[in-house]
């Protein structure tokens, strides 16, 4: 996937006249964040919960090597095999000598961001391996040559009118615009694919360390067929995944559902524990968990640990006013919304996600609803003040900065300061109250009208009134 | 509720952009607070709360200046103003000094003293004489940072009941951003005017006369979009309202003697 997060500015700027996808964004805001309040307002507890879940999330993050050995121990007592792979190149070459021990000709994927991350169907096609996607929305992208803006709802940035489109054209079947047949039709065409791979891949939500599981969860059942149809399962996923016990999975899959979907529980929940054993009916005869790193094990001890208790419910996005008004693509790489502003620059570089941490008003929103209640705004302020220490903001903002709070330090000079800006506001305003135009803040002026000063500052009033 | 022949030291923090754009802001403040008993200066050594630098990241400078806001508000009772922003910012100085650094323990006391003006009225002062009287059907923007830093959404509403003449329409979505947010709309125009106008529409529809907030940047930043868009509608501070001041023409308006429409 090619990155445009140097670009977000430009690309945000098109997203907003793009009338297709405001449209589809429209729909988003009356959607998920709907459905999530009222799953909240059912549950009383659901505060407890999330505060269960956070302490929960920390526990784990101390003891990670401890809980991630565990699993691998547990994978490799089922028969499996755990693969651990530090950067995106170490797990696609992984995944590549999987498929070619097997001799694979076509993998099915479920949805995995970890692969988007990692790049994997890119990479498996060069190397003449045919992935398919067969989560639906994923299976639209595919066709599309497209890529996800949302981190569940992947192509949360088409209508319908943009999948009937595409199924003519790469179905050959006569165009329809009802969802039920645009469905039948997409389960036909995968119905053969299914049968025909040699390789599924998967995603996981969580590991379990207790049992050496991988549990997906989706709502359409594709992931079954995904990992129990082929003779070799592959789980690509990332270490901070793992979980002690089934148990505290179940913690988790509650506080997903509802944050994410607003559904008490996602309808199909997958749990993949080693290879197929003897006497059982079906599942992979070779069972491969591929464990990325790609920078996280860095977060651990850092500033950005608590980024690690991310379960990837996309509440954040959701609920984001700025994620709202330009979707997901404008951020220019794999996450989107405030998560992605705080895990894109850790992986590919603050020289190139600059623009992302900083595009926030820091409203608070998504801290609000996110379950394991990280402080998305901390975060994205630390990648600023990392972007300030190696002198990579924009000269503007730091001379501006530089020079605004040489003043701020000295009330005395900042009285005259606020004074000129004052007199300079109200003899711009002349009798009107608003300014329409200020020469260097069309930033402001572009799009609203100043308000003019009222009289002079408060501090030259308030020393008048005292002195009389 | 405090004895009234006790007069609580208060001190208020003025913020730059009411001490820039609205002075009025800060008088009514003042008067809010006198009426409720207590006794308001105006510390000389304040400037800004340092927001700006906090948040693009220039550290060294945000503790330089809560350095200053600390030792300029030493001994009031409580820090008060009309701005959850501002305050919220204040209780940020916790986060700027290591365990070890003396000026942590004097952020944390500052923390445990500064108060949106709303919230010390109601929470603190538990005060509710409000004898103003206002014609108008209002609707009520919670800023981000009073809404869910300092939890400020029932004391405004609360205060406002009391005003005379008034009824709140609550416009959809009034917990959601208008776009302001400090810098951001200036370095990303074109997000935060999208934003505003989505904020604009919601007040619209909510057919109130006078949109009331509680935090000027936004203030400024509703009312500018207002004003271009052509709508007539008045944008005040609460504490404006809540003072019985609302002579002085509203946010962007021009003087009424001039002719043109308020
Ligand atoms: S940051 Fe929080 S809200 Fe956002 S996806 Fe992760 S868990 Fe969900």
């Amino acid at each position: 996937m090619q990155i445009t997060s140097p670009a977000f500015k430009e690309n945000a700027r098109i997203a907003l006249h793009d009338a297709g996808l405001q449209k589809a964004l429209g729909n988003l805001k009356e959607g998920f964040p709907v459905k999530r309040s009222t799953a909240v307002a059912r549950m009383p507890e659901f505060e407890q919960l999330r505060d269960e879940g956070t302490a929960l999330k920390n526990h784990i993050l101390e003891n990670l090597d401890i809980y991630l050995e565990q699993f691998e121990a547990n994978v490799i007592k089922n028969g499996g095999h755990v693969h651990w792979c530090r950067t995106p190149e170490d797990a696609c070459k992984k995944i590549l000598d999987i498929c070619e021990e097997v001799d694979a000709k076509t993998v099915t994927k479920g949805k995995s961001m970890v692969s988007e991350e990692i790049n994997l169907n890119d990479y498996l096609e060069k190397n003449g391996v045919e992935p398919i996607e067969t989560d639906l929305g994923e299976y639209i992208l595919q066709l599309r040559g497209d890529h996800p803006s949302h981190i569940i709802a992947p192509a949360i940035h088409l209508n319908l009118e943009d999948v009937s489109e595409i199924f003519h054209e790469k179905h050959k079947r006569p165009k329809s615009s009802d969802p039920k047949v645009l469905m039948q039709e997409a389960r036909e065409m995968l119905r053969e694919k299914f049968a025909g791979a040699d390789v599924g891949i998967t995603g996981a939500n969580f590991l379990v360390a207790e049992t050496g599981s991988t549990i997906i969860v989706t709502n359409e059942g594709n992931g079954d067929l995904t990992q129990t149809l082929p003779k070799t399962h592959i789980v690509v996923t990332s270490i901070e995944k793992v979980v002690p016990t089934l148990e505290d999975m179940t913690l988790f899959l509650r506080l997903l559902a509802r944050s994410a979907t607003g559904q008490e529980f996602t309808v199909y929940n997958t749990l993949s524990t080693g290879p197929r054993r003897a006497g059982d009916q079906d599942g992979p005869e070779n069972f491969h968990v591929v464990l990325v790193d790609n920078g996280r094990s860095e977060m651990v001890g850092s500033e950005f640990q608590e980024m690690l208790r991310c379960i990837r419910c996309s509440a954040c996005m959701n609920h984001c006013p700025v994620y709202g008004a330009i979707g997901g693509h404008s951020y220019g790489w794999v996450y989107p919304g405030p998560m992605g502003s705080v895990l894109t620059p850790k992986m590919i570089g603050i020289e190139e996600a600059g623009l992302l941490p900083n595009a926030s008003t820091f409203c608070g929103k998504c801290e609000s609803v996110c379950p394991v209640r990280i402080p998305l705004p901390k975060l994205m302020r630390h990648w600023r003040e990392d972007e300030f220490s190696k002198h990579l903001s924009p000269k503007a903002v730091r001379w501006g900065i530089g020079g605004w709070a040489f003043f701020a330090k000295r009330p005395t000079l900042y009285r005259l300061l606020s004074i000129s800006s004052n007199l300079f506001l109200r003899v711009m305003a002349g009798k009107k109250g608003h300014i329409k135009k200020i020469p260097l803040a069309g930033g402001w002026t572009d799009g609203r009208d100043m308000p003019a000063p009222r009289g002079k500052t408060f501090m030259s009033q308030y020393k008048s009134r005292k002195q009389r | 509720m405090h004895a009234p022949e006790k007069p609580i030291k208060v001190g208020l923090f003025v913020t730059c952009l009411v001490d820039m754009f609205r002075p009025s802001i800060g008088f009514a403040t003042i008067k809010l607070l006198e009426n409720a008993g207590c006794k308001v200066s105006v510390p000389e050594a304040q400037t800004c709360c340092g927001q700006p630098a906090f948040n693009s990241g220039d550290k060294k400078s945000t503790q330089d200046i809560a350095r200053q806001t600390i030792q300029a508000f030493d001994g009031y009772e409580y820090v008060v103003g009309p701005s959850g922003s501002c305050i919220g910012m204040l209780h940020h100085y916790t986060e700027l000094f290591d365990e070890s650094d003396p000026w942590k323990a004097r952020a944390e006391d500052l923390k445990k003293r500064a108060f949106e003006i709303t919230s010390f009225l109601t929470d603190v002062l538990d005060f509710n004489t409000i004898l103003s009287k206002y014609d108008a059907k209002a609707t009520y923007h919670d800023s981000c940072a009073g809404l869910r830093e300092l939890g400020v959404k029932q004391q405004p509403r609360k205060l406002l009941a009391k005003v005379a003449n008034l009824t709140l329409n609550e416009m959809e979505e009034s917990e959601t951003c208008c776009g302001f947010g400090g810098t951001f709309c200036v370095k990303y125009p074109d997000i935060s005017n999208r934003m505003v106008e989505n904020k604009t529409s919601n007040i619209v529809d909510s057919g109130a006369t006078t949109l009331l907030g509680g935090d000027l940047g936004c203030l400024l930043n509703m009312a500018g979009k207002l004003k271009r868009q052509g709508h007539k509608i008045e944008t005040r501070h609460i504490v404006e309202v809540l003072a019985g001041m609302t002579d002085e023409p509203a946010i962007g308006d021009a003087d009424y003697e001039l002719g043109q429409p308020a």
